[in-house]
């Protein structure tokens, strides 16, 4: 059993699963800011910042939310380590590589892409899961943190729009790769199941970030 | 003098009472007793892997940089074994028969009964380690008929059952490796045997990577290093593949059974050029569809397809109207060169004839031809270019076996006591033809289930010899002189490459001892032999240093082996006056133009013994005895 | 039979502990009907009427079946053929004029022993941490004792199919050699020979690979795109099971 835990195929696992879960947090947390533009104006304002207070109050919610810290950390740190550890196995590369001849692009460059995605998240929980815990913003009409308008400014910003549009392209290839890799490294994409799967991991990897991305361009073009 | 130690009693029982006589060696003496194996093909891997589960100390050795790669992972079509498991009356008998037969009757009975009778242990023993073999749907192995032979007793795996035996073999190999039973060297080449008092007591290796010269010592040395058909240049053999340990064994007194018994298979893609560095085969059992043509005007250049029905002169059928395409190698072999020579060849090189599978796809359709060769088609057309479906494949002879090679006796021991050589190594159970599918049915049967019981016979009376040391004089002798070939390889200072000296020893031997023989061609290739290798050791130019990985010197000193091999090959062609399975003397002709044995004088296997580099080497002879078969002349019409 | 030439850029390096670098050749009146190996021959055979040394690989059956042929040719390994190695690659594919470059296979876990030969022996002891099944000589029952399935066996057959090339190795971005080791794993676990060892095998042969030194396993499918025999990622995936199942039970 020890040696189950130190091998490389048991990290990936890890990495893999902790990915999955990712992934349902990423419908979870899809469904909140859909709310953005679900309504508008004072109707939007109130329900979005009562559901961030649920979020940031609720026992239940806190438990998730540490299992999705968790799952970032751990990937991250598992990912990188792997993504070092092959990097030594390889230590001269090759003067000629014609890599897009034999696997897609995604698949080859998942720590670039991972790497937006983590610089993503952290500049996005900057914006707004630390300025709900912490930073100096006021209450709304009915007494709530109004991190609704703090959203709403954000996404004024033309850049700040843009940054978060990229990013989410950059997800989605990530997600495109990343699912049904899982899958495979759990060992579960078998013959049967491959189709279902990989159907799977394309649509969420485009709706997913499509939607994601949706919210701030129309929060951008209302503000216009 | 020669002794082949053949058991009394009556055939079918001679194995089976030698079994229970054999003296056993006891546990606690396997483990004192060191044996060395050469070659870790079929014959290698599953000998030393056999006698270390028994719990004798084995070291092997390969040239190649794993045991995995052996030349028997090249055969295609599959494995005898008298099982009947298809119900179409094949018995141990009939296996035994028609390999003497197709042997030519130049092969011992009771070896070839043996290795009968050992052949279905060898598919139980390969099924238990997982080879996939091919299966019936209800789960039951698959068997087809391969060689013209009249019941399907071949058990396969694709086209590819010499790798899945073979990996099954490395597979038993390796999990003595992992035990510490076997000591594995990879890229080492055995250099020369070491002989003390007589006995075979070890091994000069060369460590190809480092260059270094390293002693073994053995209380026995076997050798399982595959044929010598590289000698010809151009074979169906792996490149690596040579002569160079039975040959040291022959300079050290194993006599060498039968050289110029060489088998030409007849369905090979035909050579396209000078460059050329091997050939390939293609699968025997394409002949089972597949009809094969020339056009009947000398020189027709027209695309195959341009060429009329009536225009075509299907001479296998028309020669041999009871076996058509059918016909064993070596009379369909024969008949390519005899329409090749009259100038009936086509492709570029006219060397060639056309195999045809219009007919087939027209009555089986695509889809049928497709399932039973379709990866034989596609290894063509990247080969060729051509797509065999719409054009003839185009195909010539080439040389694929050798069923000569150091002669053993019922043990397998060579004349050099304590040494022993197995599988394609030595000369035992083909006579003068092989059938198909019996090459792997050989090097499992030697090295699985004969070799392991009678090298006990002789390492039981050798349990008080202690390990010498191999600072012995003997060692000291043999290294020097192997690192004295390879200094003067090295600083010959010549100018021409070990490549082109054997080209042209191949072209001299294709052409004078190849498909037909005469003796006013190999009396003139001996000379041509003599002064080949004077040139060789006048000119070879070998770059590079020998400490070092060096794959030209290795070449350099198979090349200088082969030239000397050849000579003796084409001695003992000119000495058998008979035309015998791959043999074919011009001399010994039927009117019609078929191979005639001459059984009054040459019922024997030679024996050619080393006399010295300035010295002919003599011809010792084994009488053959034929208690059970009838000897008759082959028929195919 | 066109005439071609061509210019090569070869990886050349003396030993394993020396530095190496790309030398470039021209070799003319090439033919379309040579194989690629028959054009580097070419080649060597125009070094050594030199005097030069020629360049080192590792070759042998020149059939496509015994795994020994490795290089990486303008960035494929076995070149740009699918379910090719690189002996039955024909010059026919290549066009007068180009300039192919030719490098070992990259892999710590393989070593340079000269040119473009490496060293592969850590498959070798892959195969030694349990890629057989223990049967002595002698102690099997009859052949159809053990009734299997034609599609089990078929399948077990495909993955057998691997020649221990290291194409996989050499294609995978992160020089893993999974295909390798779960093509075995595959083949021993789907047939009824490979039951009793199942769990050990796969623990053993996993931790091995780990041990050489390969990197994981990002499921590019470089290796089965690469691969001569065109061996299927879906026994990484058997391979994944496996060790989790073998692992689980304890």
């Amino acid at each position: 059993m020890n040696s189950y835990l130190t091998s490389t195929l048991f990290r990936k696992t890890l990495a893999a699963l902790s990915g999955l879960f990712l992934v349902i947090f990423l419908f979870g947390h899809l469904a909140g800011n859909l709310q953005l533009i679900m309504l508008s104006g004072d109707a939007a304002q109130k329900q979005f910042n009562e559901y961030a207070l649920f979020m940031t109050t609720n026992p239940a919610v806190k438990i998730l939310s540490l299992l999705t810290y968790t799952s970032i950390i751990l990937h991250t740190l598992l990912t990188l380590f792997l993504a070092f550890q092959s990097k030594s196995a390889r230590p001269i590369n090759y003067a000629v590589s014609s890599g897009s001849e034999n696997s897609r692009w995604a698949s080859r460059n998942m720590p670039l892409l991972g790497t937006i995605v983590l610089v993503f998240i952290v500049i996005h929980m900057k914006s707004f899961w630390y300025e709900m815990h912490w930073g100096d913003i006021g209450n709304d009409l009915w007494g709530n943190r109004d991190i609704y308008t703090v959203t709403i400014v954000a996404f004024r910003e033309l850049w700040y729009t843009a940054f978060y549009v990229l990013s989410m392209v950059g997800l989605g290839f990530h997600l495109c790769h990343g699912i049904s890799s899982a899958f495979q490294t759990i060992g579960i994409k078998t013959k049967k199941y491959l189709g279902p799967i990989e159907k799977f991991a394309t649509m969420v990897s485009i709706i997913v970030p499509i939607a994601f991305a949706s919210i701030p361009i129309i929060l951008y073009l209302r503000s216009l | 003098m020669l002794n082949s130690r053949i058991p009394d009693g009556p055939l079918a029982e001679k194995w089976t009472k030698y079994k229970s006589k054999v003296p056993l060696v006891s546990p606690a003496n396997k483990r004192r007793l060191d044996v060395i194996v050469i070659g870790t093909g079929l014959a290698g891997a599953s000998a030393a892997s056999s006698m270390a589960e028994m719990g004798y100390n084995v070291k092997t050795f390969c040239f190649q940089d794993s045991p995995r790669r052996a030349h028997s992972i090249a055969a295609q079509g599959g494995i005898n074994a008298a099982k009947n498991y298809q119900n179409d009356g094949d018995s141990v008998y009939r296996l035994f028969y028609d390999t003497i037969k197709g042997g030519d009757y130049r092969s011992r009975e009771a070896n070839v009964h043996r290795l009968a009778e050992v052949s279905s242990n060898i598919i139980d023993q390969c099924v238990a380690q997982g080879v996939p073999f091919a299966r019936e749907y209800g789960g039951t192995l698959d068997n087809r008929s391969f060689g013209g032979v009249q019941v399907s007793r071949t058990f396969y795996a694709r086209g590819q059952t010499g790798q899945q035996l073979l990996l099954g073999a490395y597979s038993a190999l390796s999990r003595q490796i992992a035990k510490g039973n076997v000591t594995m060297y990879n890229r080492h080449e055995m250099l020369d045997i070491v002989v003390i008092d007589g006995k075979a007591r070890g091994v000069i290796v060369r460590n190809l990577i480092t260059g270094e010269y390293e002693r073994h010592f053995g209380h026995a040395v076997v050798l399982a290093t595959g044929g010598y058909g590289n000698v010809f240049y151009l074979s169906t053999n792996a490149m690596g593949s040579n002569v160079t340990a039975a040959w040291k064994a022959y300079k050290k007194g194993a006599m060498f059974g039968n050289p110029c018994f060489t088998q030409i298979h007849p369905t090979c893609i035909p050579v396209s050029g000078e460059y050329q560095s091997k050939l390939t085969l293609m699968s025997e059992s394409l002949r089972n569809d597949g009809r094969i043509w020339v056009p009947n005007k000398k020189g027709d250049d027209r695309r195959p397809l341009d060429i009329p029905e009536d225009e075509r002169d299907y001479y296998l059928e028309r020669r041999y109207p009871a076996f058509g395409n059918l016909v064993p190698r070596d009379v369909a072999s024969r008949a390519a060169k005899e329409r090749c020579d009259t100038g009936f060849g086509v492709g570029p090189t006219k060397l060639a004839v056309y195999l045809d599978f219009k007919d087939a796809i027209k009555r089986l359709g695509q889809d049928v031809v497709s399932a039973r060769y379709g990866n034989l088609f596609e290894m063509y057309e990247k080969i060729t270019g051509d797509d065999p479906y719409t054009t003839p494949m185009r195909i010539y002879p080439a040389v694929h076996y050798t069923m000569g090679g150091l002669w053993v006796d019922y043990n397998l021991m060579t004349t050099v006591p304590g040494l022993f050589a197995i599988g394609e190594c030595n000369f035992s159970d083909h006579g003068a033809n092989r059938l198909g599918a019996s090459a792997l049915m050989q090097g499992l049967a030697d090295g699985y289930f004969v070799l392991p019981y009678t090298i006990g016979e002789y390492l039981s009376n050798d349990i008080r010899t202690p390990t010498i040391p191999t600072d012995h004089e003997e060692f000291d002798k043999a290294e020097k002189d192997a690192r004295d070939r390879n200094d003067r390889l090295l600083n010959n200072d010549g100018s021409r490459s070990v490549e082109s000296l054997h080209r042209d020893l191949g072209h001299i031997m294709w052409e004078n001892c190849g498909m037909a023989r005469n003796e006013i061609n190999l009396t003139s290739a001996i000379s041509e032999i003599q002064s080949l290798k004077r040139d060789f050791w006048d000119k070879v130019s070998v770059p590079g240093r020998d400490d070092v990985l060096n794959p030209e010197l290795e070449k350099a000193g198979r090349v200088a082996d082969f030239i000397e091999l050849g000579e003796l090959m084409v001695r003992d062609a000119l000495d058998r006056r008979e035309s015998c399975g791959g043999h074919f003397r011009e001399e010994s002709q039927t009117e019609e133009g078929e191979a005639k044995r001459d059984d009054e004088n040459f019922t024997f296997s030679s024996a050619w013994e080393y006399t010295g580099e300035e010295t002919e080497p003599t011809r010792n002879k084994e009488e053959l005895t034929f208690d059970t078969v009838q000897l008759t002349q082959r028929s195919y019409k | 039979m066109a005439e071609m030439n061509l210019t090569l850029k070869i990886w050349r390096q003396d030993g394993p502990n020396d530095p190496g670098g790309f030398k470039s050749y021209t070799v003319n009146g090439l033919n379309t009907h040579m194989s690629f190996l028959e054009m580097l021959d070419v080649l060597n055979e125009k070094l050594v009427n030199t005097g030069d040394e020629p360049v080192a690989f590792d070759h042998d059956c020149r059939e496509g079946i015994c795994g020994m042929c490795s290089m990486v040719i303008n960035g494929r390994p076995h070149g740009p053929l699918e379910g090719t190695t690189t002996c039955q690659l024909h010059m026919r594919h290549f066009n007068d004029g180009d300039t192919v470059t030719i490098e070992p296979w990259r892999a710590k876990p393989f070593p340079i022993l000269k040119d473009l030969i490496v060293d592969r022996t850590p498959f070798d002891r892959i195969i030694q941490a349990g890629g057989f099944v223990s049967v002595n000589t002698g102690s099997a029952p009859d052949g159809n004792a053990i009734p299997i399935g034609k599609e089990i066996s078929d399948e077990a057959f495909d993955a057998a199919a691997c020649i221990g090339c290291g194409a996989c190795v050499a294609a995978c971005k992160n020089a893993s050699a999974s295909l390798f080791v779960a093509a075995k794993i595959s083949q021993l676990a789907l047939l009824p020979q490979g039951q009793p060892e199942r769990e050990e095998r796969v623990v053993g042969m996993v931790k091995q690979m780990d041990d050489e030194g390969f990197g994981h396993c990002t499921n590019t499918g470089a290796c089965e795109a690469e691969c001569p025999k065109e061996i299927s990622v879906d026994y990484i995936r058997k391979m994944n099971w496996e060790f989790h199942r073998a692992n689980v039970k304890g």
